[in-house]
């Protein structure tokens, strides 16, 4: 590989035909024969040629980026930082092979072995299997660490390492070994070769002490054969540990256990610590920044060569990762200060071409003036990036000074740049609202069922409650502190009908919590506007504003985070987790897998480059953040499917090799995919949406276990992949295939997949990559989703937040190096309501559809979608306005049917059963009006909506027609629903209404009938039913005792009250049933109390009985409120209850003559008959009286029963009683 | 009416076995004149009912009711005019009303054939007369109209308050030309829980977005407040979203902490009321 590096310094072959050796197998035809020549040579070695580059400048950079840098770049040579040294004066040059400081810890015997055995496997990409058995090699774990007190080291390939004290295989691309001819052999102490592309965790000192810090990146994506066994092992930790590999294996084994502890078991929530990309550097000793200066660079035209085919490899998509790339190139534009290489040659002949021999960067001149060459080729990108960052990269000084070209287009693209990007959060959720349509009662099987739903709605939402105020909280776990209650909830969920509800539920909050990270799209799809965001935008803006300015800046762990749950998604993967049922995973990843069938389906607007301009921009708006929606929804859920689907494969334990893996293969090759998504890809990429299907694709690809990519299903997926990827070149202006924004988000979230460590790391580079092979057999639409400009920044950033490390790092640059307030320059995009989702149109048979469809072809997509929302809206609306109308018609009749069923029937009414049977026999008939009816209303509603929602200018035509479509399918849609629906809905709603009716027939006649209300003038100041209640209460408990001697009532108080009582009576307003009923009650017991002569009425001693003439005026006021005013029944009967009655016998003298004016009273008001009364004194002589009591009341009897029906009582109560006590009934 | 937690336990302290009669209640509003009768009122009937709760254990025990049946028939041979079951409940403090269903549970099972059922016993105890022993329904009779936190008239009364306040609720909201849905349309249409009122388009209160709101006759105490908020206003917030509770007889201010979290607490119907402006362009 380095040959091909050397003939390309020693300008032998040109940088283009470099790159079209690398990057297309065979056609060599545009080459000339001298360059064909001295690369076919190396054709064997084609497919290493850009991990070989990759590794080379990761290592040559190593002295300049001493802090091991958490850039997955490889950086084998980053093992500078030694241990008990941040800071410190340098150790010496690790880079290159500059090697002269003697190793300084011994070389490890135990190390060889690993190490030659890996360099013996790791010889390219190997056969699959092969690759499965990666990681196997056991490591000392990353506890260890913080005993070791240092960083940890990728150490395999680094340079300081003596090398060639080992014997490997032969291998070609060994250079010591087959080293390039004409090329000057190694230096004594051996330049070593990387062994592999890494992609580092870094565990600094500075981190572990600080925070427990889960920091990811991404594997190594290759290997360059043979890493060279022989480096010593300059681990500040590896004192007798083995060296290089292993100390990766090491590292590696780390990760995966870290990784695996992060997916399954972490209770912690997975957002990445707040934590800048970049070390810091450590300047608190003697180090400063190095000023770079253009004139002391070192080689150039050699660093420009470089630069040039890195550049090319970067814009030819050879590189498996672009943003890790610039992450790199930025950090050596960024690079504070290179660790002095003492014993090194640092003056080469200016001009001089040298091959590899010195070092690539010699200074941080160098390394700056490298940087801004690759950055000058990729200006394209980088004026993509967002605003911010494209700030910090223009008022860079360095890049300044060294390319003003360069800054001059930036500082352009950033003032003309409108790509502001905010990843704050949004505010916390709200709760999914209940639906009657989907959520009451007819959706459940039974009453238990739905009341089952009922509390599970509410514990679930309380373990989010509990969730959010806790789970940031040290120490506390999620599975402790929910687990067991999660699981009696699911235990509840028997019936598989509940099970569906749930996952609904849980899959609409997640959509709700966490779809967006800012403001992307502040809906849920077919939810409802979020209310929040219609009121203010603006205020609601400033305060997400400020919101984010308390908030440490959201980290994505590096340029190459593994998969996380950030935020709320914790909480969904933990409850799946806990929850550990399999009923609701399998329920969970059926309502996954079709509600991203639905959305990866959804007819989203296609762009038509004729728009007009103004007219297409406003729509742009609207579809950009319909399609973000979209994608933002399928990728979350795409991730918890994978989440769901992989995760009974997953587990710590390092993947399976040889013999079991053959046989977990045949098993797994068996299982039928949990959602078909090759499918689903390949119709993406045939209908050019791979801009909606590949980004959740990822995130679903993203979560798969070891052995996925060796299934043939998932390995056709990922060629499929990594051809698309390849044929993604940025500087092709193919804007009719595909938008610069659409590639770039394809190339990140591409990037980080082949990142992701169960992503075989050798895949990438196995591929012969037939870039230009990939056309996919297009019976495509000419323009599809992928050449419509979706994506934006705001986009991109939000589906790969890792992209933000680059601002960080210049952020960082900033406030290092000057006393700037650097700080992010953060803006906001205010969200707005999102745009409502156009509906697949229906069915599209026939002639007329065909002419429909081409009526819409020639027209701009939004009218299309007017279309068929208000057609969708309308067909809806007429369903719910035959309901109202119709059907609640129906119903009213059923009711009155049934009450003349009762009536002839008797208050049994017979069989609730049969009774309903005869109802729908007699109205279901009815319910065929329904359809003539809905055409109607789609008749007369649609065109309107259509008018009113189409431009003023729509030609009428047009406008006709398109009202017509819109009659048209709203008629469709709504009589499809009425004619297969309407009779089970009438049915149903009669059901309802004869349940309702049977049951209000039961105790409370009362209740039913008609009620009179107020009259019109009441202005419903009556004192209130309650306070009324509670004043006889009190009048009633003061008459039956105990009372203190000073207490009584007035009879002025009484009358009062009574005159209240008639106002309430009168006022319906307050008046509730049991209210009125107790009142009726109250005042009965009142009446007795008194015909008795109990209530204690206050005055002077000798006022101490009611005056007769109070006590009969109090009655006829009684009398009148039972006649006049009382609505309900009033329990007269009880007046003539023993009870009652009773009360006279404890008074001495008895008393009769009130209630014989009373008794009369009833009879003549009509409030009780004279039989009744009758029976009710006929049933009083039944009781146990004294006997005198009971010969009174005979009496008393005798003399009402034998009065005559005359309108006055002729007969004084007197003289019904006997002579001895005829005394004292004769005063009244 | 919104006290703090302070003030609260000030009145809290001074009901400690306190018979539940009009005297008691009357000595109350002596001591504190500055608050309303309803708040005080509504603290009493809360404190006595947790009392109740903590102590109803030890009166339902067999032993407890043989020896206050026993008492009572001793009391009414000697005096069946004297208030007997009144005067037991207050001595071993036990609400009037509760005592009367004990005795009268425990002379059916003496006097009938089959062990009454509940909803007979409730009868009797709405009207007494349905008593076969006028003695006891005279005592019945007596307990319940002196109970002032027990009994049927004392439900009556708490139901008709918050009848009372929940249209008084209902006529404001018309008054304000905020359309709402009812707990029977909620019902009718199949809801599984039922606020007041639903707002058909949200509100703002005091900077907080209200989508529901429920009428509560009663004041805010904590016990009352957390269970309501476990049965009722989560399960609202959990469905409709945030929501304003109004405590007409005032609540304790400390409890009003969940505003963020879209549970908003107020002593009267609020007077600032921001409305969705339409002309939003």
């Amino acid at each position: 590989m380095a040959a091909v590096l050397e003939s390309l310094l020693r300008e032998e072959v040109s940088v283009a035909a470099v790159v079209r050796w690398i990057a297309r197998s065979t056609r060599g035809s545009e080459d000339n024969p001298g360059e064909a020549a001295a690369l076919s040579s190396l054709r064997p070695l084609r497919k290493e040629f850009v991990p070989f580059l990759l590794n080379f400048l990761r290592e040559q950079s190593s002295r300049v980026l001493p802090q091991g840098p958490p850039t997955p770049a490889k950086a084998p040579g980053a093992s500078a930082a030694l241990p008990g040294r941040p800071g410190g004066p340098s150790r010496g040059s690790r880079g290159a092979r500059s090697q002269l400081f003697p190793p300084t810890e011994a070389p490890s015997t135990a190390a060889e072995a690993p190490l030659a055995r890996r360099g013996g496997r790791r010889r390219g990409p190997g056969p699959a299997r092969e690759r499965g058995g990666r990681g196997l090699e056991e490591g000392v774990s990353g506890e260890n660490l913080p005993g070791a007190g240092g960083r940890r080291l990728r150490g395999s390939g680094s340079p300081s390492r003596p090398s060639l004290t080992l014997s490997d295989p032969p291998n070609l691309s060994n250079l010591e070994e087959f080293p390039p001819v004409g090329s000057v052999p190694p230096g004594p102490t051996g330049r070593t070769k990387p062994s592999r592309r890494i992609n580092p965790t870094p565990v600094s000192e500075e981190r572990s002490l600080s925070k427990p810090k889960t920091c990811f990146t991404s594997p190594p994506i290759n290997c360059v054969p043979n890493s060279q066994p022989s480096a010593l092992d300059t681990s500040p930790w590896g004192l007798g540990l083995p060296p290089g590999c292993r100390s990766l294996q090491e590292e590696r084994e780390m990760l995966r256990k870290e990784r695996s502890k992060q997916l399954q078991q972490s209770p912690t929530p997975t957002c990445p610590t707040p934590e800048l990309g970049s070390p810091l550097p450590s300047r608190a000793g003697s180090l400063t920044d190095e000023p770079a200066d253009p004139a002391r660079v070192s080689s150039r035209q050699r660093l420009e060569l470089v630069a040039l085919v890195y550049s090319s490899c970067i814009a030819e998509n050879l590189v498996p990762n672009l943003f890790l790339e610039l992450f790199f190139v930025f950090q050596l534009l960024t690079a504070r200060r290179m660790v002095t290489a003492k014993n090194s040659d640092p003056e080469l002949s200016p001009g001089v071409l040298d091959s590899l021999e010195s070092p690539l960067f010699q200074s941080i001149h160098d390394c700056v003036f490298f940087a801004v060459q690759v950055l000058e080729c990729h200006f394209q990108v980088l004026s993509n990036l967002d605003k911010g960052t494209l700030k910090l990269l223009a008022e860079n000084e360095r890049l300044l000074c060294f390319s003003p070209a360069l800054q001059g287009r930036l500082r352009a693209a950033y003032e003309g740049s409108v790509a502001k990007v905010s990843l704050a959060m949004p505010p916390s959720a709200q709760a999914v609202s209940f639906q009657p349509e989907t959520d009451n009662r007819a959706n459940f099987s039974s009453d238990r069922a739905f009341h089952t739903f009922k509390k599970q709605r509410d514990v679930f939402y309380e373990v989010l409650r509990e969730w959010e105020d806790h789970h940031e909280e040290p120490g506390w776990d999620f599975e402790k502190g929910l687990g067991s209650r999660i699981r009696a909830m699911m235990g509840q969920l028997s019936a598989a009908c509940s099970h569906s509800h749930f996952v609904r539920l849980f899959q609409k909050q997640l959509l709700q919590m966490c779809q967006s990270p800012g403001g992307a799209g502040g809906t849920v799809l077919g939810e409802a506007p979020d209310v929040l965001s219609m009121l203010g935008a603006d205020k609601l803006g400033r305060l997400w504003r400020l919101q984010e300015r308390l908030m440490a800046p959201q980290s994505s762990g590096g340029p190459c985070p593994p998969p996380t749950f950030p935020g709320c998604q914790g909480f969904f993967r933990d409850f799946i987790l806990s929850a550990s049922s399999f009923q609701f995973n399998q329920h969970l990843m059926d309502s996954l897998s079709l509600k991203i069938r639905e959305l990866n389906g959804l007819a989203l607007p296609q762009h038509e480059p004729s728009d007009e301009d103004g007219e297409s921009d406003v729509d742009w708006q609207g579809e950009r953040r319909q399609f973000a929606v979209v994608l933002l929804s399928l990728r979350l859920l795409a991730k918890f499917l994978g989440f769901v689907a992989f995760l009974p494969y997953r587990g710590p334990e390092p993947p399976p090799t040889g013999e079991l893996q053959d046989s977990i293969l045949a098993l797994r090759s068996q299982v039928p995919p949990v959602l078909d998504v090759r499918t689903l890809l390949q119709r993406g990429l045939q209908a050019r949406r791979a801009v909606l299907t590949v980004p959740w694709l990822v995130e679903f690809l993203s979560f798969a276990d070891h052995v996925v990519p060796l299934l043939d299903y998932y390995r056709d997926i990922f060629i499929l992949l990594l051809r698309l990827h390849r044929s993604l070149v940025l500087s092709q202006e193919s804007e009719a295939k595909m938008c610069f924004l659409n590639k770039l988000l394809l190339l990140a979230v591409l990037g980080w997949l082949f990142q992701i460590p169960t992503v075989p790391e050798d895949l990438f580079f196995l591929e012969e990559g037939p870039s230009d092979a990939f056309e996919v057999d297009t019976v495509a639409p000419e323009h599809g989703l992928d050449a419509a400009p979706v994506v934006d920044q705001q986009l991109l950033y939000t589906c790969c937040p890792y992209i933000g490390e680059l601002r960080k790092l210049l952020a960082l640059w900033v406030s290092g190096s000057t006393g700037r307030s650097g700080g992010f320059m953060r803006k906001i995009t205010p969200t707005t309501t999102t745009g409502l989702g156009a509906q697949p149109s229906g069915t599209s048979q026939g002639l007329q559809a065909r002419l429909a469809h081409a009526f819409f072809h020639n027209q701009p997509p939004s009218l299309r979608r007017t279309v068929e929302f208000v057609a969708e809206r309308i067909g809806s609306n007429c369903v719910k306005h035959i309901k109202a109308t119709l059907v609640a018609d129906l119903v009213r009749q059923a009711e009155s049917l049934l009450q003349e069923q009762l009536v002839t029937q008797g208050e049994e009414g017979g069989d609730p059963a049969q009774l309903l049977e005869i109802l729908c026999s007699q109205l279901c008939p009815h319910g065929a009006q329904a359809l003539a009816l809905g055409r109607e209303f789609c008749q007369r509603k649609s065109p309107g909506a259509v008018r009113a929602l189409l431009p003023e200018e729509t030609p009428a035509a047009v406008l006709s027609s398109a009202e017509n479509i819109a009659v048209g399918l709203a008629t469709e849609k709504a009589c499809a629903w009425l004619s297969a629906n309407i009779t089970a809905l009438i049915r149903r709603e009669v059901k309802a209404a004869v349940s309702r009716t049977l049951r209000a027939q039961g105790p409370e006649p009362a209740a039913r009938g008609e009620r009179r209300g107020c009259s019109r003038a009441c202005e419903h100041h009556a004192p209130l039913p309650s306070h009324l209640i509670s004043e006889i209460k009190d009048v009633l408990s003061l008459a039956v005792g105990p009372r203190d001697p000073d207490e009584g009532v007035s009879p002025e108080h009484l009358e009062q009250l009574l005159g209240q009582l008639g106002q309430t009576l009168r006022c319906r307003q307050f008046l509730c049933p049991p209210a009125e009923q107790h009142l009726a009650k109250c005042s009965v017991d009142l009446a007795s109390l008194l015909v008795a002569d109990q209530i204690p009425i206050l005055g002077p001693p000798a006022q101490y009985r009611l005056e007769r003439g109070q006590a009969r005026r109090l009655l006829h006021m009684l009398l009148s409120l039972w006649k006049e005013d009382f609505q309900g029944p009033v329990p007269l009967q009880l007046l003539l209850s023993p009870r009652n009655v009773g009360l006279l016998a404890d008074t001495r003298p008895r008393e009769w003559d009130l209630l014989l004016f009373l008794l009369r009273e009833l009879v003549e008001k009509g409030l009780m008959g004279r039989m009744e009364i009758e029976a009710c004194l006929g049933s009083l002589h039944q009781a146990q009286w004294p006997g005198d009591f009971a010969e009174e009341l005979a009496t008393l009897s005798n003399l009402f029963l034998a009065e005559p029906h005359l309108p006055e009582p002729q007969l004084r109560t007197c003289e019904l009683v006997q002579p001895n006590r005829g005394t004292v009934l004769a005063q009244s | 009416m919104i006290l703090t937690k302070a003030q609260y336990e000030e009145i809290a302290q001074c009901l400690v076995s306190v018979p539940p009669t009009r005297q008691s209640l009357r000595k109350l509003k002596q001591r504190f004149p500055s608050q309303s009768q309803a708040t005080l009122l509504s603290i009493f009937s809360q404190e006595y009912q947790k009392h109740i709760k903590r102590t109803h254990g030890k009166h339902h025990t067999s032993e407890a009711i043989e020896s206050y049946y026993q008492r009572y028939l001793n009391g009414v041979v000697k005096n069946g005019a004297a208030p007997v079951l009144l005067d037991l409940a207050n001595e071993v403090d036990y609400a009037p009303s509760l005592m009367a269903r004990l005795i009268l549970e425990r002379f059916l099972q003496e006097h009938e054939e089959t062990a009454p059922s509940k909803s007979v016993i409730n009868s009797m105890l709405r009207d007494p007369s349905q008593i076969p022993d006028g003695v006891l329904a005279n005592q019945v009779y007596q307990c319940i109209v002196n109970d002032c936190c027990y009994g049927p008239l004392v439900d009556c009364i708490k139901h008709a308050i918050g009848h009372e306040h929940e249209v008084l609720l209902r006529d404001l909201l018309l008054e304000k030309n905020l359309s709402f849905l009812d707990e029977d349309q909620l019902r009718a249409k199949g809801y599984d829980k039922t606020p007041d009122f639903i707002l058909q388009v949200p509100v703002a209160v005091e900077g907080h977005i209200i989508h529901w709101i429920e009428s509560k006759a009663s004041f805010g105490d904590e016990c009352s407040h957390h269970a309501y908020l476990h049965d009722q206003f989560w399960s609202y917030w959990n469905r409709f979203g945030p929501g304003l509770v109004i405590y007409w007889y005032g609540f304790i201010q400390e409890l009003d902490c969940n505003r963020e979290r879209g549970i908003l607490l107020k002593a009267c119907f609020p007077t600032n009321i921001v409305t969705l402006c339409h002309s939003i362009a």
